[in-house]
């Protein structure tokens, strides 16, 4: 073959494979925009919410997207550790906290959409002990005992089941002797997983976190009146990009249908 | 500010219980090592890679594997819990944490110095009339005595900076099972930094300390015939 033969034929060749990728790379291109169109019109808003919020806000949620184009995502966790996160410049559209110190601490910050701040539910503490547990404890004065060696408390100086709990043994005048026994752990959703296992006597949660589970046995409710004034305030993020998708949310959660969910849960509803 | 006495009590439990799992693990890392290193048998590599697991599972997952095996709720927890002993969100399940994580570096470290020990060397003396033990004590264990520090040294380091089975065995109490790490990671959550980065430069300075040391220990070996 003659080298001038082949280039043309190479040439000829080249055109044509040209044209084909072109062609081909036109019609990926086509689906793409199609595809990042309707992409664009669907939000995904991230929600920051106490743990103590998870089976509540994924039922909820559940029906939200059933009749909503956006989609919603949780970062549950200890309420100070998630406002640290946001502090920090986590892309949280929504802030659901398990008390107003926290939610203050962003305010504060100016880091909360003007107007958007509501007070939404109240709960209720409550000792918890092993479902399985020999020993009798029916009063928070038990946790005295020498049989009770280890209670299990979300950080005592910052998550607010923790917070609240250990400011409730002080004003009994208990927190100096159970203080030597608390076992902290990372949340209340982890209070109620280290009383599950076992490893501990007892553990202080909310009355919705007692309920979810069957390994567990409320021993103690904490009176409204006598334990600490528990509120869940619930705000828009400052630094949110899709304030509109979020308020659409937030409206969702607070209306009637959401308010009965809380109330299936065993939240109180701040009206 | 953390208070100095904090960071007192914080760093020399840490030391004091990495040191005592170093111990601990000691015999049992080097009488394995000299076994990988000397003698074949069915089902040896299933051994090996067993003792591999902890240096390359996440240390989560070896720390929930060991709260299962020392809960409450299990055979040898409950045993251990009627003769008073606790392991878990206790010291002692700082220790078993420590010790378990850090063994396979240590035995891998000895394991390797007994293997550059000249063979020979061990016959030679068994020639002459050593036996089997003073031959591991007098010729074995001198030769490779360098490894063995060097293995310690890092098993020791690796026991400083355990964090994910400790948390998950012994908790995070401060005062009762509170390590450098687990200190560092409390500040952190609770926005303490200058707390935290204190705790950082003191695990930092004694992490270069032991593993310079050990790194220097096994550059200095020399190979013997």
């Amino acid at each position: 073959m003659a080298s001038g033969q082949k280039k043309e034929r190479r040439f000829g060749m080249f055109r044509g494979k040209r044209l084909r990728k072109l062609c081909s790379s036109a019609v990926v291109v086509l689906f793409l925009v199609a595809w990042a169109q309707t992409c664009a019109r669907a939000d995904e808003i991230l929600v920051s919410a106490a743990a103590s919020l998870t089976d509540v806000l994924n039922d909820i949620s559940k029906s939200y997207q059933a009749k909503s184009k956006n989609t919603v995502r949780f970062n549950f966790g200890p309420s100070s550790g998630l406002a640290r996160q946001i502090e920090e410049g986590a892309p949280a559209d929504i802030f659901f906290s398990a008390d107003l110190p926290q939610m203050d601490a962003l305010d504060k910050k100016g880091l909360l959409e003007r107007g958007t701040r509501k007070n939404l539910l109240s709960n209720q503490l409550v000792i918890i002990v092993p479902a399985d547990l020999k020993l009798a404890i029916s009063s928070p004065k038990d946790l005295l005992k020498a049989d009770v060696k280890r209670i299990a408390l979300a950080e005592p100086s910052s998550v607010p089941v923790g917070v609240y709990s250990s400011k409730y043994l002080t004003d009994e005048g208990l927190w100096d002797q159970v203080k030597p026994k608390v076992v902290p752990v990372q949340d209340v959703r982890a209070t109620l997983a280290s009383v599950e296992s076992g490893n501990v006597e007892a553990g202080f949660v909310y009355k919705t976190d007692a309920a979810v589970s069957k390994k567990v046995k409320i021993v103690y409710e904490v009176p409204i009146d006598k334990g600490p004034r528990i509120t869940y305030p619930v705000a828009i993020m400052k630094e949110s990009k899709q304030k509109d998708s979020a308020r659409d949310f937030m409206n969702y959660v607070s209306s009637p249908v959401a308010k009965d969910s809380f109330k299936k849960f065993g939240f109180v509803v701040l009206d | 500010m953390i208070s100095s006495f904090d960071t007192w009590q914080i760093t020399l439990f840490s030391i004091a219980v990495g040191l005592a799992s170093t111990l601990l693990i000691l015999p049992f890392g080097i009488a394995l090592a000299w076994l990988f290193a000397r003698k074949e048998w069915p089902l040896k590599s299933v051994v090996e890679t067993a003792v591999l697991l902890p240096l390359v599972m996440p240390p989560v997952s070896t720390g929930l594997i060991l709260l299962k095996i020392f809960g409450r709720r299990s055979a040898l927890g409950q045993w251990l819990y009627e003769r008073g002993i606790e392991i878990v969100f206790n010291w002692k399940g700082v220790l078993i944490a420590m010790s378990v994580m850090s063994f396979p570096l240590l035995v891998r470290s000895v394991r390797t110095s007994f293997a550059e020990v000249n063979v020979r060397l061990e016959q030679i003396a068994a020639t002459l009339g050593a036996s089997p033990l003073k031959i591991f004590f007098v010729i074995t264990i001198p030769l490779a005595y360098k490894g063995i520090v060097a293995g310690a040294l890092l098993a020791f380091s690796r026991a400083l900076g355990e964090f994910g089975a400790t948390i998950l065995l012994a908790g995070n109490i401060p005062g009762k099972t509170q390590t450098l790490s687990l200190a560092i990671y409390n500040f952190v959550q609770l926005g303490k930094d200058p707390e935290a980065y204190t705790l950082l430069g003191i695990t930092v300075a004694l992490a270069f300390l032991f593993v310079w040391s050990s790194e220097w220990l096994l550059r200095s070996e020399k190979k013997v015939y």
